[in-house]
């Protein structure tokens, strides 16, 4: 792939881009189509049900495809008061970098999309980009609701991205490099959930808020705000929300799995099961913890959200570059 | 200079946090509510109207209507009334069996609003959980009186149904169970921070507010009060269980909601005794006219609902429909308060109070 | 209701089966003496009692299918009976006591007590109020009956009552030593004899806390003078309690004296609420003068609730007085309501005050042209919606009320619905 990136330009490139980007788009339906289901499977067994088990056998595997189908053909409406413009835009907004920061994260050693120096900064700063089509698809819809999901949103999304930053200093610091690769080759030896354990805390926690999930999910806060930003939303322009939550759930669980779970390196003694089998069995395993987290938990209040934010988090993340550096001087 | 604007915003009467169709207009500054004016009446059947066409045993189905997460309580309260009317004696098996059903109703009713309280504070679990729960009980009412909700079970004397056979049993069995999952309640929601932070200190009143705005129930023991019905006005035979009033005195959403988990608790002990004392046999009716003629004159009953005060009033001209009958219904009261205490807090806080006032809509708008 | 039950009184109204009670009254006397005898030889019998008991109840209830006046009296009988397993389970509320309302506490005085005299009139009075046409013709009987009954029954009452009274300490004190929490439902029969000799000291406490409470009130408030004949014969009563309270020994001259007593107070209505109401009528006329009141009666259809019926112009003024007065206290509102009754509107309060325990019934009645009234928001913020209620169904306007507009129903209904003469508006029609 490396080879093609730099390889004399021609329609065959574009040819092979074209596919290649397909097949991840594809990769990614297929997981968000199972993520919902495995969400929904995971829940019912937690709250004692069995969850989807009609369509598609008895485990309900084509519920999601259902859904989707079902929501293909629904009529789509926009308010006649809608800002029209904008609110078409805002589901591409909010869905287009949460695809385009899956290029950057490598699955295996050979599996990867576009092995930037700065791959890292790269996902960060791409992702925040998505606030914008939260808070558009929030003003545009001209409903107070989506008003109110929308700036709450972008308040905590922006707050939360403080936390989440500073807390991979220490991931950084300890692998000497912004690349997402040598992230992972460095944690050869130990992965660096060990080495910067408040790190890693103080990143899932952002990582929670920054997917809106329960419980930060207030914008959305279903009992509060009825449904937040997307309330106006129906048919495919509500599942392009949909989508972009989880295919940033995809990334946050495979970033996390990269940058403190050591990527697609095995446990030692183990390293005839292949890369990315690794890889999918952490990622997984962060998937099933934020489920987890979302039978359990209630949801925050918006300022006791920033509270913590800025009050325990922020804090913590800083703390965590001194320790990390005070580990690397003296252990390393 | 940063121009602010008020907002409207309309919450209701579709809405997932307003258990019904309760609506409530509020003027907010961003997130901070300035002022909130609750509009009801959008489930008002005119129970009362309606009632004073009826013969009172055809009431006793439209009692089931206005709390309708509570009916048996609601039947009661309208036999009360004519019993006490024509000073009736009631058999002391449908007076047990009346408890027994009464306080299970309790239980579904604290269960069912423990668990929308905590989805409305965006914890999906304990809804499922209680609901559990919760539909062990239906199944009960449902053996005994052929209702899941609308059970329309007493009538003026006794009850309607005898038990079936073996369903005691399945009520003392339902004690121990009972115990054991709230005990998994508090392990899941009692101790929670995140829970603790949204409802310690939400939704605070005093003690001379509750009383003044006519609160009853758990809104009333949460402020240091020691009221209930059961115990200081007895009514049927709540004087022989040995049971003890949950009283707190902070105020607060949180206060209420320790009240409401210990009222279950304390409703388990009065089945356990219930259960314990059951006659063994005996009539569940007793001998009344076959139409039922309240004598000339007028009576007001009130007893301990799980929601609060639940009184009647009946109007007798000595016929066999009431002259004027009127339900006290306590969400109506209790509901009376939210506009007050909403005044300054955040919307999220809306739903915290006004699901920890725990009100039932088709009693409010009666 | 099944025609099951029904099938004994075959369609008879309660007035005609009173009628025949009352028509073999006599008969229905001896039994009740008979009766009352029988039974209180019982509770000396301790620990079958309650067998005894039920068993007696079966056959009372052959008997009744016999003879409808025996089966008045065994009702009388009955009646005790359950009041008196009443009595025996408030055994377990001891510790509730302080909670437990005056009103209550008398009730339970008055029955545990065992004042039987009292009793007796008690009951022969709820007759009376329940069938008031026979009453006239019924009354010199019932005197005389009463007079012979009572007199021949003070003496084996009391002896019998002290024996129980005696029974029930030694078991106290054999539950107080022993087994009292051990197992407190595990023999059935064994609990309810317990629950009845802890009942009976209970009981004592309770009436030495209640006479004692009310001989308090009474002396600050009512003069003896004032006391109406009822209060006598209450008063006694509570005497007697009292006396009994302090020791068996004197219980049973105090039971005599009351057996005597009973005699010229029998014709008198003895609500325990009595007092109560008389209490609310003296503060109110001291402080307000006397004709602010309209009416004031106890309502023994609604639990004895004292009833004040207020005059239209001086509603608001009785309101405050009954909220801020010192004496009264009633910082309650529990209902509000109003009634339409077709020659005037009424507004019914049910005020009850955490303070003193007690409640009133607060009435006013209103012109039904002009149909308004003041409001009493100002004073219980808990009316506010009840008074829109009230303004939406019934259209009474509440003046000074701070939103009066409708609640219930839209705001362009027309008319009000609860109104007896109400005819709904249909614009197409």
């Amino acid at each position: 792939m490396e080879d093609l990136l730099y390889a004399q330009p021609g329609w065959t490139h574009v040819a092979i881009f074209f596919a290649l980007g397909a097949a991840l788009l594809m990769t990614v339906l297929g997981f968000v189509t199972y993520a919902i289901l495995a969400e929904r499977k995971v829940l019912g067994f937690m709250q004692m049900r069995t969850g989807p088990n009609r369509v598609g056998g008895r485990f309900g595997l084509l519920q999601t495809v259902a859904d989707v189908f079902k929501l293909l053909i629904k009529e789509d409406t926009i308010p006649k008061l809608a800002d029209r413009p904008l609110f078409i835009l805002a589901p591409v907004i909010a869905f287009a970098p949460a695809f385009m920061v899956l290029a950057t994260i490598p699955f295996s050693e050979n599996l990867q999309f576009a092995d930037l120096s700065v791959g890292l900064l790269y996902y960060v700063a791409v992702s925040g980009l998505s606030t914008i089509g939260i808070l558009m698809g929030g003003w545009a819809s001209n409903n107070k609701y989506s008003l109110l999901g929308g700036m709450r949103a972008a308040a905590q999304m922006i707050s939360y991205e403080i936390p989440l930053v500073i807390s991979v200093v220490g991931v950084i610091l300890f692998a000497g490099s912004l690349n997402l690769n040598d992230i992972v080759r460095g944690q050869e030896n130990i992965a660096y959930i060990f080495l910067t354990p408040i790190g890693f805390f103080v990143f899932l926690i952002s990582s929670i808020a920054e997917l809106n999930r329960t419980p930060f999910d207030l914008p959305e806060a279903e009992s509060e705000l009825v449904a937040g930003y997307h309330v106006e939303y129906s048919g495919f322009r509500w599942a392009f929300f949909m989508l972009t939550e989880y295919v940033y759930l995809f990334a946050m669980a495979s970033l996390t799995t990269v940058l403190f779970l050591g990527g697609w390196n095995p446990i030692p003694f183990l390293g005839f099961i292949p890369g990315a089998l690794w890889f999918g069995v952490k990622f997984s395993i962060v998937v099933f913890f934020m489920i987890w987290i979302r039978g359990t938990l209630p949801r925050l209040r918006a300022d006791q959200l920033m509270g913590f934010a800025w009050k325990v988090l922020l804090p913590l993340a800083l703390l965590n570059i001194f320790v990390s550096a005070a580990v690397k001087e003296l252990f390393l | 200079m940063i121009r602010t604007e008020e907002m409207l915003l309309n919450v209701g009467p579709q809405h997932p946090s307003t258990h019904g169709v309760f609506r409530i207009v509020l003027k907010i500054d961003g997130e901070t509510i300035i002022e909130a004016t609750p509009v009801i009446g959008y489930l008002h059947r005119g129970t009362e109207k309606l009632a004073e066409n009826l013969q009172y045993t055809q009431i006793i189905p439209y009692t089931d209507r206005m709390d309708y997460l509570a009916a048996m309580t609601n039947n009661y309260v309208i036999c009360h009334a004519v019993e006490t009317m024509m000073s009736l004696e009631i058999p002391e098996r449908a007076e047990y069996l009346r408890v027994i059903v009464m306080e299970l109703g309790r239980i579904a009713s604290h269960l069912v609003w423990f668990g929308t309280y905590l989805l409305d504070i965006g914890a999906m679990s304990p809804f499922l959980y209680a609901f559990r729960e919760r539909e062990a009980i239906i199944n009960m009412l449902n053996e005994i009186c052929g209702a899941r909700l609308t059970f329309n079970y007493m009538r003026v004397g006794g009850v309607k149904w005898d038990a079936p056979d073996g369903w005691i049993e399945k009520v003392r069995d339902f004690v121990p169970y009972m115990r054991e999952e709230l005990a998994g309640y508090h392990d899941l929601v009692t101790g929670n921070e995140i829970f603790l932070n949204r409802v310690k200190g939400i939704g605070f009143y005093t003690k001379e507010e509750a009383l003044n705005y006519s609160l009853s129930g758990a809104n009333l023991r949460c402020t240091g009060t020691n009221w209930d019905l059961r115990k200081d006005e007895p009514y049927s035979i709540y004087e022989r269980f040995d049971f003890d009033i949950p009283v707190f005195h902070t105020g607060d959403a949180w206060a209420r909601y320790q009240c409401r988990m210990q009222e279950i608790e304390e409703s388990l002990k009065i089945l356990e005794q219930a259960v314990e004392q059951f006659p063994a046999e005996g009539p569940v009716m007793a001998k009344v006219p076959r139409i039922i003629k309240p004598p000339k004159g007028e009576a007001f009953v009130r007893i301990e609902s799980p929601r609060g005060e639940i009184g009647c009033y009946i109007a007798s001209e000595g016929k066999k429909e009431p002259y004027r009958l009127k339900f006290r219904r306590p969400s109506f009261y209790n509901l009376q308060i939210l506009p007050k205490l909403l005044v300054g807090e955040n919307i999220s806080n809306l739903i915290t109070i006004l699901g920890g006032i725990d009100i039932v809509l088709g009693e409010v708008d009666g | 209701m099944t025609d099951k039950q029904n099938e004994s009184n075959e369609g008879l109204s309660i007035e005609e089966q009173k009628k025949k009670a009352a028509a073999e009254a006599k008969a229905k006397a001896l039994e009740l003496a008979k009766q009352r005898q029988a039974e209180k030889a019982k509770p000396v019998e301790s620990a079958e009692q309650p067998t005894a008991e039920l068993e007696l109840t079966k056959e009372e209830l052959k008997k009744k299918a016999a003879a409808e006046a025996k089966a008045k009296a065994l009702e009388l009988a009955k009646q005790r009976q359950a009041e008196k397993a009443k009595a025996a389970e408030t055994a377990e509320p001891t510790t509730t006591e302080p909670e437990l309302t005056k009103e209550e506490q008398k009730k339970k005085a008055a029955a545990e007590a065992k004042a039987k005299a009292l009793e007796l009139a008690k009951q022969r009075q709820a007759e009376k109020a329940a069938e008031p046409s026979d009453t006239t013709d019924e009354t010199s009987d019932d005197l005389a009956k009463q007079k012979a009954l009572a007199a021949a029954k003070a003496k084996a009452a009391a002896a019998a009552k002290a024996k129980a009274a005696a029974a029930a300490k030694a078991k106290l004190a054999r539950e107080a030593g022993g087994d009292t929490s051990a197992q407190p439902a595990s023999d059935d029969e064994k609990a309810k004899a317990a629950a009845k000799a802890k009942a009976a000291a209970a009981a004592k406490a309770k009436a030495a806390a209640a006479a004692k409470a009310k001989a308090l009130r009474e002396a600050g408030g009512d003069a003896p003078s004032e006391t109406p004949a009822g209060d006598d014969e209450k008063a006694k009563a509570i005497a007697a309690a009292k006396a009994k309270a302090a020791a068996a020994a004197k219980a049973r001259a105090a039971a005599n004296a009351k057996g005597a007593a009973a005699e010229p107070a029998a014709e008198e209505k003895p609500s325990p609420n009595q007092p109560i109401l008389d209490t609310y009528i003296k503060v109110i006329k001291e402080h307000l003068g006397e004709d602010v009141l309209e009416d004031s009666y106890i309502n023994r259809l609604s639990k004895d609730v004292p009833t004040l019926v207020a005059k239209p112009d001086t509603y608001y003024k009785i309101a405050e007085f009954l909220k801020h007065n010192d004496q009264l206290r009633f910082d309650y509102l529990s209902e509000m309501h109003g009634t339409d009754f077709e020659t005037h509107f009424e507004v019914y309060n049910h005020l009850y005050s955490y303070v003193n325990r007690q409640s009133v019934a607060l009435k006013v009645k209103i012109d039904r042209t002009s149909a308004t009234t003041h409001s009493i928001t100002p004073l219980w913020e808990g009316a506010n919606w009840p008074e829109r209620e009230t303004f939406d169904l019934l259209g009474i306007h509440f003046e000074g009320h701070p939103n009066l507009s409708r609640i219930m129903l839209p705001d362009d209904w027309v008319g009000h619905p609860l109104r007896k003469d109400y005819e709904p508006h249909d614009v197409e029609v």
